[in-house]
Parts: structure tokens; C-alpha cells; sequence
């Protein structure tokens, strides 16, 4: 919204205060100012002249020989204006004088020397594009310089409508005036309004069914004889400063009042309308707004009719079939309040936001209507004095916000600020900005006043935003608290993340990545991974990018395969959040997952068990137990049926390992060992870590005793293991493995190793222990390897 | 009599001149100082001595001794000098400029802006919390003063899930949990993952990392939310940041604000990247509304509170010069891989 300074001087006198300061403070305390205008500067010397003679050009059809009265002295310039004619008062830029983007010299137009110019409103900075002069009253002084006469001199500063959204009292000049009279601490005036009760023997606009839920207000008035059609200089540099055109003087006057009050109002050609509705329609139907646009309206829109026919979208547009037109000659001014709720779906409904419907959005103040229409009929009357009221000011005023009354003490202020605001000081602000005040020492009484009371005031909290924003919070102290120290423990699932990532950045040389919580169907697609079966976006952009990933690999997996000339071996992680389904409340069973997936041209059994052998690492690192990798089926299509193997933690399985399946493989990189890893940070954090407990070493030495076994091919270390662990005698300190030789049968060497705390352990000592295990193992048909 | 004194120390040193190698000196000590050697056969002419001289000769000899053992140990250390030289002058000075072929891991960035500034607050004593990134519509807007049919809802883009869940668009939708989880007094931060349905260019992502703060206590106010930030951006910048507060809409803070800190670029007077402002929008703020801390099950009678919200995305931009936000969750390691602590 742009907000012109002259318009707010004249509700609140700034005189002697600096401008700039003014608008940075409003920035402060009331929104940011996100661009200041100095318009009009550079306009000088030009004057009030009227035509008096005009010739043919000797070598041109569309120019014109001007000659011009100045008052004391004539003066002549060639033209190309259209809508030149004899009488005619314009804005003329004598040799010397200056408009926007130029000085006046002397110049050759098509032969014909001319010194000076006649001006149209583009030229002066007071539209964007013009067809001819700015034709100027009949009355102006010759030879005044309009900079006199009119106010093309302006500071104009722009704010974001969006800080404003919460604020439908700032949505008009009269409105940032009452802020600039607290800020400055200066008297606001009164509105200059017509008596609306002078009217009241007149008849009703004739008003029919008003629908009773979504229009607050709805009050209409009626003025006939209205024969000016453009609105003065003045009015039209105002809406252009301000963002809009004129157009005609009804389209401008209801823009004017609304850009002052902030209150949209709607001019009928009082010929097109008979009994005035506000209701909605069962059936859809097509509408033609203002703009000429043919709008398909559903049935929840709520619509002003005549006689039961649509004339306007409530709040948001006019229709073509009741707009002002050139012989308009009695207009019927619609000044009414709508459900803000039902503007704001209207108008994204239709794809329609208008200067109307913005404001509409903010929860109007309905008694903005009466004022509204008190302003146009004394802007109107004052501009063509032949115009008169002709009906009654016709209101129905179905809802009516609750009177909201506050209370409070100094004491709660100051335990808001921590700072001391004065009594006086708080008493002060809250009057200027319209608030009820009674105060009875420290303790206030606050009478909200209506146009705050729609939604934006409704709890003391809401009161010391105005007390302390135009107090201004730059003189506030900056203040540590007194506050208890207490301990303060990570979560569990923090420590973890960051113990489980420091460990894999440093350790072990991976790079942590950021992927989207939904997976991407085409990059799936590609891998041969179908889409999981899983909660969706209803209503994301991408139509590729709906479904939830139930897995890390379904994000990452593309990455690996986006980095894969990245390095020969490399590996990317990352803890995100994986979605398992819905839980039994239906909820979404949300997972802190870490996955991993790693490249490497290494042979796939040495990658593998290096990823075996990081994570076991890490949880260990962790001290969370040990460990154990036990072979599953596959779960996930890229999982490889032969190496997929549950991450079993304290009997608890945690976490895949697996090597990728051929199919999926082949579409990553055909050539290279790839190991994904995916674990549940959440089941990890429910596993306590191990204390550590102190456990002196023995003092004696122990034996260490080889045993070789010859085996069957698929025996595993652990099958071999597993008895002395099942049944371990209690000097067994270690078992570790020596040595695995596959050339004719396989043949494992392991090693035992013993020692007793309390003496110097003898061969024979543990011998009937090795022959106890060996027999069990021997069951098994695994046996010692006969030289 | 043989051989004379003279004789032998003169055959001594041919003999040692030509030796070069470690066994040849060893022979030589054996051949001029063994039992049998040469300069102690020289002992064994006393008889032939006279008496008088006896004395004299002896120590000539053992002067002789010294002087053969003296110079065949110089010899030896002379020839394990030369040695020592050329090996060192032989040995392969290494190429350090060669590339590493140990591969160094990377934090994403977020991971390194997010641990940086829950240190600050950690040392602050703030509880560092973790939230669900899949919310309901309570927690995401009931529960923070945002009822159906706000304005706020609008200015937000929700993800809609089809289980009637939603991604929650920003990290005060954890509000709620962690006051019921902890009550008051509180002090907490909760970074997350947060999500918009908006269409991604280099300035805008529709995944982005958001971390909140609250404080909750008796007697907590304006003045202590203005040095909670300013000493918080303080740490997080590494200088003495300004900050000034301007009026700001969040249904879920009364009053709320918008933080803005001095521009580090132009320091305060003005540039491009401040819009001549002299300020950065940084973080919205404010003290905690009523009705969020009713809905948290805390007394406001008692207590009152601040809250504020940090963009980590925007932050970690900031902070490394990051131009395009896409590249955060682009995967591509040849941007990423240099974010090493």
C-alpha cells in the first residue's frame, strides 16, 4: 500500500517534524516502510496557459501551431496533442522549465522551431500513460505555476501489504494518520463528513433480502443530478500517487474514500438497479465482472442483485451491467460489510483480488459504512454542488461486534516490558490511538474502539503491543533473566545422531546428504524400484513427488547413483525420517533413520564386510552390546537375497546390511560393489548403553590354543564359535580367528585364549574343557583337521 | 731381531690405507693387536732389551698400541660417516605434493550451523529438543492460536497427507509438546525440518531447516527477549550484532515482532544487499500469545513467555555464501564434500 504524506497531513498536522524520521519511526512502531517517493521535485516552471489561436502545421497533419495566453505575456509551441482546441487551460513548460525526465529547449519539431511545450498528466508525473493535455479548470490562474495550485509535490512511502494483514484499520489514510498522531504525539482531526441524518425523511433505497450469515452490513444511499464527470487535478494526482487511475469522478470518488478509509464502496448507476439483494445461488452460473471477464460464480458466492438478478460479486467486483457509464447521471453508493472468511474463498475462487476484496479479507469494521457514505456524499456535493441526495441513508446492520472491554494494571505492563512505562505515558498512547481509557491510579479500564475490535484486540496481551510499539523499542534496556539453573542432558536420539555422524564423517570418510522426505517416481522408476505402497502428498506440485519414502535407500540410492563418477569409493548418509505406514491410531509411523549406501570398486565381500564391520564399530563406540549380523530375507527389491542381514542389537534387530540385487545394481553402475545400510535411530535409542564397570586384569599369564578344523563350505565362524560361547568356560577370555584356507575343503584355524585371575593356567587345565566343546561341535560334523 | 718399531707402525698405516670395508679393519685389529699380533709380538723382543731400557720400551710399544687401535677406530667411524652419508644422499625424498589418497568425509552444512547454534543456547541452558516431522493440524495451528479460516493459514502452503496429517511448515509446531513435556519454567530450542508446497527456484525450497527457542518463566519479558537475541546473533555472527525490533503479525506471539540485525555488509549505512536499509530481516519473534501457553498447560497468571524462530537454511546461506538453495538437497558431493569440520 502506498501512503501519501500530504493526504496524512491533512488529518494530523506534521508541521516543523522531519519527514524521513516520521517514516522510519512508522516503521518502528507501526509496519515497514519498504520504499520512500519524493515525487513531483522535478516539475518546475510550469504555468496555467490558455490556447488562444491554433494553425496548421506547414509540414504536418497531427502537429499544431499553439499560441498561448500567459496572463502578462503570450508565448507559442508547436504540438502534437490530439484534444487541442481554442480556450482550452493547460499546463504549459515554458524554454527553461522542467517536467519528468526532461529541461524544455529549443527545438526543431518537423522544421518548425518551438521553445516550449504543453503538457499532458504522463508528462507531469501524474499518469502512466497519457492521450493528450491535462486539460486544467477554466478558472485557473494564467501564468500561476501549477505547482502552486495543485500538490504534485509528495513524499509518498510504500508498505507490504502482508504487514499489514492483521491491521484492517490500516487499509486507509485516515487509519495511518491515527498512528502518525501517536507517533508524533500530535492531535488527529475529525473526518469531514455529511450529516447522514439530514436525509432521513427522504425514501429507502429499496433493499430486499439481505443474507443474513455472511453480510454484516449492507447500507445503500442515492444521489441524483450529478453532472460533473472528472475529478479534480488534485483528487487524480492523489490516485496516482497511490497506485490507482482516474478514471471518472463516481469510479474516483468511491477509490478516494476507499485509499482514506479504508472501507470499499460500490457505485450502481442507480438506472440498472431496482430492489438490492445480497444473496447466494443454487446453481453455478457465468457472471461478467467490471473487467470486462466472464466469471463462472458456484453457488457458496455471495452476490449483490437487483430485482433477483447478479450485479456484483459481493466485496470483490462490480458487474459490467450496472457500472458507471458516461451519462450516468444518478448513482446508488453501496457501502456494506462482508464475511471476511467468505470474500477470501470468493475471490481465490473466481482468481479475482481486487483492491476490495484485500481489504474485505482484513475483517472490516461495519461502522466504516456509515462513515464511508458521509464521505463520498461531502466529497461529491463539495466537487459538483448541483448533485442531491435523494433517498435516505438505508442501512441493515445485521451483526454488530461485541463492545470488547479490557483491564489491567501497570503492574502486568511492566512485567511484560521490564522496563517502567509511566501511567501517564501508557494513558496517553491508548487515547491517541482511539482507545476508551479510565484509569483509576495504575489500574485501566480500555474500551476497545470498533475498528480495532473485529479480531485484532481481544486480551490485555493485545494492548501492551500498543503501548510498547509506539513507546518504541529501541529504548527498551536489553536484560538477562533471573532465572533457576537446572540441568540440561541431551536427548538421547541428539547424542546418538551426533556420536553416529561424527563417527562416519571422520572415521570413515562419508559425506552426509539432505534428500526429500517423498520419493521421486521417475528416479525410482529408473532404478527398477517400485514405488512403495505408502502415505501420499494430496496436493504437492510435482505429480512425480507424492509418496512418503519408507526407506532411506529410496532417496538415496539415486544420489549414489547421480554421484557415481564422483570417486572410484565413496559413501553418502544421511538421518532423515523414514514413514513405516500408519500406527493403530492411524497416525503416520514416523522412523529416525539413518541409511547408508556405499560405492566402491573394491571386491563387493570386502565392501560388505567393511560396512559390517564400521557399523558394529560405531555401536560399539556407542556402547551399545555387540553387535550381531544375522542373515534375513529381503524386505526391499534391492536388497540382495543372498547377503541381507538384520543388525540384531541386544536380541532386538535394529538395522538392515545388504549388498544390492543385481537388477537394481545393473541400473547404478554395472561395474562397481554397492552396500546399502538403513537403522532405526529410534530402536537404538531405546537400548540403554552399557556402563562401564572396571575389571582388573589378571596378573598371570594366559595360553593361547590354536585348533584347526577342516569344514563343510558354507560352515561360518560363527557355527564354529557358537558352543564354546553357548557353554564358556569361565577362563575363556577371547576366541579370535586365525586364519580361513579354502583350496581343497575348507579349513578354519581359531584361536582360544585363556587366563585365570588367580594363577598361572596349565594346557592340561583347560584340555577337558576343548574336548567337552569339541565333542558338541563334532555332532555338528564339524571336526579338527587331521595333519 | 725382526721387524723395528718404525717398521711396523709405517706397515701399519699402508696396511690401513688400503683397508676400506668393515671386516678388513677387523682384520686388522686382529693381525696388529690379537694375541698373536703383530704390535704385541713386539713385547715379546724384551728379552733382547736391555734391562734400563726395558721400562722405556714397554711404553713405546703400548703407545703404539693405542696409536694402531686410535686410528683404525677412526677409520671405522670415518668409514660409517661416509656410509651414513650415502645412504642418506641415496635415500627417495618423497613427493608431498602428491594427493592424498585417504577420503575425507563432509557434515551437510545445516548439520554445522544447527550443532553451532545449539551450542550457544546449550551453554545458555536450553534443552535441545527433536520434533515429529509429520503433524497434526492441532499442533501445526490450533494449538498456536491459528484457528480455521485465518489469514495465516493462507500465507503458509501446507503439504496435506492422506491420512489427514500434514508436514508441518514450521518448527512451533512442537510448541505445544515440549511445554506439556516439560512444563515451566522452560528453556528450550527445537530445530526440524520444515516444509511448504511452493515451487522451488534458487531462492525458495518447499524442504528447508527452521530451529525455534522459547523461554518460559515468571516474569519473562520484552527486554530479556531483546538480550536473548541480541547475545545469541552476537555468537552466531562473531561480532557485536545490533538488533532492533519492529512490530510484527504471528498469531501465535502478543506482541510479536520482526528482529532485524545491524547489515554486516555495509555496517548499518546502506548497500544493495540491504536495501539502503542499513538492517537484515532476520527472524520473527515475540512473546508467547496467552491461548499457546493455555494450550501447553501452562499458567499464565504465572508465567510468561518468549519465542522466536530462526531460518537455519537461511542462516547456513548466509553464513557460507551458499547463492542457490537447491543445492542443499542436490546430493551432488561436488558441492557438498567441502563442508569438513
Amino acid at each position: 500500500m502506498k501512503v501519501s504524506m500530504n493526504w496524512i497531513s491533512e488529518y494530523v498536522d506534521l508541521s516543523g517534524l522531519d519527514v524521513e524520521d516520521l517514516i522510519r519511526r512508522f516503521t518502528l512502531s507501526t509496519a515497514e516502510v519498504e520504499e520512500v517517493y519524493h515525487l513531483g521535485t522535478e516539475i518546475n516552471g510550469v504555468v496555467v496557459a490558455e490556447i488562444t489561436k491554433i494553425e496548421e502545421h506547414p509540414n504536418s497533419k497531427k502537429l499544431h501551431l499553439l499560441e498561448l495566453d500567459l496572463g502578462d505575456h503570450t508565448d507559442r509551441c508547436v504540438c502534437g496533442a490530439p484534444n487541442v482546441r481554442v480556450g482550452m487551460r493547460v499546463p504549459f513548460a515554458p524554454f527553461g522549465a522542467s517536467v519528468v525526465g526532461m529541461t524544455i529547449g529549443e527545438a526543431a519539431i518537423a522544421g518548425v522551431v518551438s521553445r516550449g511545450m504543453c503538457c499532458s498528466a504522463a508528462e507531469l508525473g501524474i499518469a502512466d500513460s497519457s492521450s493528450g493535455l491535462l486539460e486544467l479548470p477554466s478558472d485557473a490562474p494564467l501564468g500561476k505555476p501549477v505547482k502552486e495550485l495543485y500538490a504534485f509535490e509528495d513524499v509518498v512511502f510504500e508498505v507490504d501489504n502482508k504487514s499489514l494483514t492483521n491491521r484492517p484499520d490500516l487499509w486507509g489514510h485516515y487509519g495511518i494518520a491515527r498512528e502518525f498522531s501517536a507517533i508524533a504525539k500530535r492531535p488527529l482531526k475529525p473526518l469531514d463528513l455529511q450529516d447522514l441524518s439530514a436525509y432521513d425523511a427522504l425514501p429507502a433505497v429499496p433493499l430486499g433480502t439481505i443474507d443474513p450469515e455472511l453480510c454484516y452490513r449492507y447500507s445503500a444511499i442515492r444521489a441524483d443530478g450529478i453532472t460533473k464527470k472528472v475529478s479534480p487535478i488534485d483528487m487524480q494526482i492523489r490516485l496516482y500517487y497511490c497506485g490507482m487511475r482516474a478514471i471518472s469522478l463516481l469510479a474516483d470518488l468511491t477509490n478516494y474514500v476507499m485509499l482514506e478509509l479504508g472501507q470499499p464502496t460500490h457505485a450502481f448507476d442507480s438506472r440498472m438497479v431496482g430492489t438490492i439483494g445480497v444473496q447466494r445461488f443454487t446453481e453455478p452460473f457465468a457472471f461478467q465482472t467490471l473487467d470486462d471477464t466472464e466469471r463462472k460464480i458456484d453457488p457458496e458466492t455471495l452476490m449483490i442483485t437487483s430485482d433477483g438478478k447478479p450485479v456484483a460479486v459481493a466485496g470483490v467486483m462490480g458487474g459490467l451491467n450496472s457500472e458507471i457509464v458516461s451519462d450516468t447521471d444518478s448513482v446508488t453508493l453501496e457501502c456494506a460489510t462482508f464475511s471476511a472468511v467468505s470474500v477470501r474463498k470468493t475471490s481465490s475462487r473466481i482468481g479475482l483480488r481486487t483492491d476490495a476484496s484485500m481489504r474485505y479479507e482484513k475483517t472490516l469494521d461495519p461502522a466504516l459504512c456509515a462513515l464511508a457514505a458521509g464521505r463520498f456524499l461531502k466529497l461529491l456535493l463539495s466537487i459538483d454542488p448541483g448533485a442531491q441526495v435523494v433517498s435516505r441513508y438505508t442501512d441493515c446492520y445485521q451483526y454488530r461486534y461485541p463492545e470488547i472491554e479490557l483491564h489491567f494494571t501497570k503492574a502486568f505492563v511492566d512485567r511484560y516490558t521490564g522496563i517502567d512505562i509511566s501511567d501517564e505515558q501508557i494513558e496517553d498512547t491508548l487515547t491517541r490511538l482511539g482507545f476508551g481509557v479510565t484509569r483509576t491510579g495504575s489500574a485501566f479500564d480500555v474500551k476497545v474502539p470498533s475498528w480495532r475490535a473485529t479480531k485484532d484486540v481481544t486480551i490485555p496481551a493485545d494492548v501492551i503491543e500498543e503501548i510498547t510499539r509506539i513507546y518504541g523499542y529501541d529504548n527498551f534496556n536489553i536484560e538477562t533473566t533471573m532465572s533457576a539453573l537446572r540441568p540440561i542432558l541431551p536427548l538421547t536420539v541428539k547424542a546418538d545422531e551426533a556420536a553416529m555422524k561424527d563417527a562416519l564423517v571422520k572415521r570413515f570418510g562419508l559425506h552426509e546428504v539432505h534428500t526429500y522426505l517423498w520419493c521421486d517416481a521417475k528416479k525410482l522408476n529408473d532404478l527398477k524400484i517400485p514405488l512403495p505402497d505408502n502415505l501420499r502428498l494430496l496436493n504437492g506440485m510435482n505429480p512425480d513427488a507424492t509418496v512418503l519414502r519408507t526407506a532411506m535407500m529410496q532417496t538415496l540410492l539415486p544420489v549414489l547413483k547421480e554421484n557415481r563418477f564422483y570417486a572410484p569409493a565413496f559413501g553418502v548418509f544421511e538421518i532423515g525420517r523414514t514413514v513405516k505406514g500408519l500406527r493403530e491410531d492411524g497416525t503416520a509411523n514416523e522412523r529416525r533413520t539413518l541409511g547408508v549406501a556405499l560405492l566402491s570398486h573394491e571386491k563387493e565381500r570386502t565392501v560388505f564386510l567393511a560396512a559390517r564391520d564400521m557399523i558394529a564399530s560405531i555401536l560399539f563406540d556407542m556402547r551399545r552390546k555387540h553387535a550381531s549380523f544375522v542373515r534375513v530375507e529381503p524386505v526391499n527389491c534391492w536388497e540382495h537375497p543372498a547377503n541381507t542381514a538384520a543388525i540384531v542389537l541386544d536380541g532386538k534387530p535394529v538395522g538392515t546390511i545388504s549388498t544390492v540385487h543385481p537388477e537394481v545394481a545393473a541400473e547404478i553402475d554395472k561395474k562397481a560393489s554397492l552396500v546399502t545400510l538403513e537403522l532405526d535411530m529410534d530402536t537404538l535409542a531405546d537400548i540403554p548403553a552399557d556402563e562401564l564397570r572396571y575389571r582388573e586384569a589378571s596378573r598371570f599369564p594366559g595360553i593361547d590354543i590354536d585348533l584347526s578344523f577342516a569344514v563343510g563350505k558354507d560352515v561360518t565362524f560363527a557355527d564354529v564359535t557358537g558352543p564354546f560361547f553357548a557353554d564358556r568356560d569361565e577362563t575363556l577370555s577371547g576366541i579370535s580367528l586365525v586364519d580361513v584356507y579354502e583350496a581343497e575343503g575348507k579349513s578354519m584355524t581359531i584361536r582360544l585364549s585363556f587366563v585365570s585371575p588367580v594363577k598361572t593356567l596349565q594346557k592340561a587345565e583347560v584340555q577337558s574343557y576343548i574336548d567337552r566343546i569339541l565333542a558338541v561341535l563334532a555332532e555338528k560334523n564339524i571336526r579338527l583337521r587331521t595333519v | 731381531m725382526g721387524i723395528t718399531m718404525e717398521e711396523l707402525r709405517k706397515q701399519f698405516y699402508e696396511h690401513l690405507q688400503q683397508a676400506n670395508a668393515a671386516e678388513t679393519f677387523e682384520e686388522l685389529r686382529v693381525r696388529y693387536l690379537g694375541k698373536k699380533g703383530e704390535v704385541t709380538g713386539l713385547l715379546k723382543n724384551m728379552g733382547a732389551i736391555a734391562p734400563e731400557q726395558r721400562k722405556e720400551y714397554g711404553a713405546k710399544v703400548n703407545a703404539l698400541k693405542e696409536e694402531v687401535e686410535n686410528s683404525i677406530k677412526d677409520r671405522i667411524a670415518e668409514a660409517h660417516a661416509r656410509e651414513l652419508e650415502r645412504r642418506i644422499a641415496a635415500t627417495e625424498r618423497y613427493d608431498l605434493s602428491l594427493p592424498s589418497t585417504l577420503s575425507e568425509g563432509s557434515y551437510h552444512p545445516i548439520t554445522l550451523v544447527q550443532r553451532e547454534v545449539e551450542q550457544i543456547f546449550a551453554s545458555m541452558g536450553f534443552t535441545i529438543e527433536d520434533y515429529d516431522e509429520i503433524v497434526d493440524d492441532y499442533h501445526c495451528f490450533e494449538a498456536l492460536n491459528i484457528p480455521k479460516h485465518h489469514p495465516a493459514r493462507d500465507m503458509q502452503d501446507t503439504y496435506y497427507l492422506s491420512n489427514g496429517q500434514l508436514l508441518k511448515t514450521h518448527t512451533s509446531a512442537a510448541q505445544n509438546a515440549i511445554m506439556r513435556k516439560y512444563g515451566a519454567p522452560l528453556r528450550a530450542i527445537f530445530p526440524g525440518r520444515c516444509f511448504r508446497n511452493e515451487s522451488t527456484d534458487a531462492c525458495h525450497e518447499n524442504t528447508f531447516f527452521q530451529m525455534e527457542g522459547i523461554m518460559i518463566d515468571e516474569n519473562i519479558s520484552i527486554s530479556n527477549l531483546i538480550y536473548f537475541m541480541k547475545t545469541m546473533l552476537s555468537e552466531v555472527f562473531q561480532r557485536d550484532v545490533k538488533v532492533r525490533l519492529r512490530p510484527g503479525f504471528f498469531p501465535f506471539v502478543e506482541p510479536g515482532f520482526e528482529l532485524d540485525i545491524s547489515c554486516a555488509i555495509c555496517g548499518g549505512k546502506g548497500c544493495p544487499s540491504c536495501k539502503n536499509s542499513g538492517w537484515l530481516e532476520l527472524c520473527p519473534c515475540g512473546m508467547i500469545h496467552p491461548n499457546v501457553l493455555k494450550a501447553g498447560g501452562i499458567d499464565t497468571e504465572k508465567y510468561t513467555g518468549f519465542a522466536f524462530g530462526l531460518g537455519l537454511t537461511r542462516l547456513a546461506m548466509m553464513k557460507y555464501g551458499i547463492k542457490d538453495i537447491r543445492d542443499l538437497n542436490s546430493g551432488n558431493l561436488k558441492s557438498l564434500d567441502q563442508f569438513v569440520k
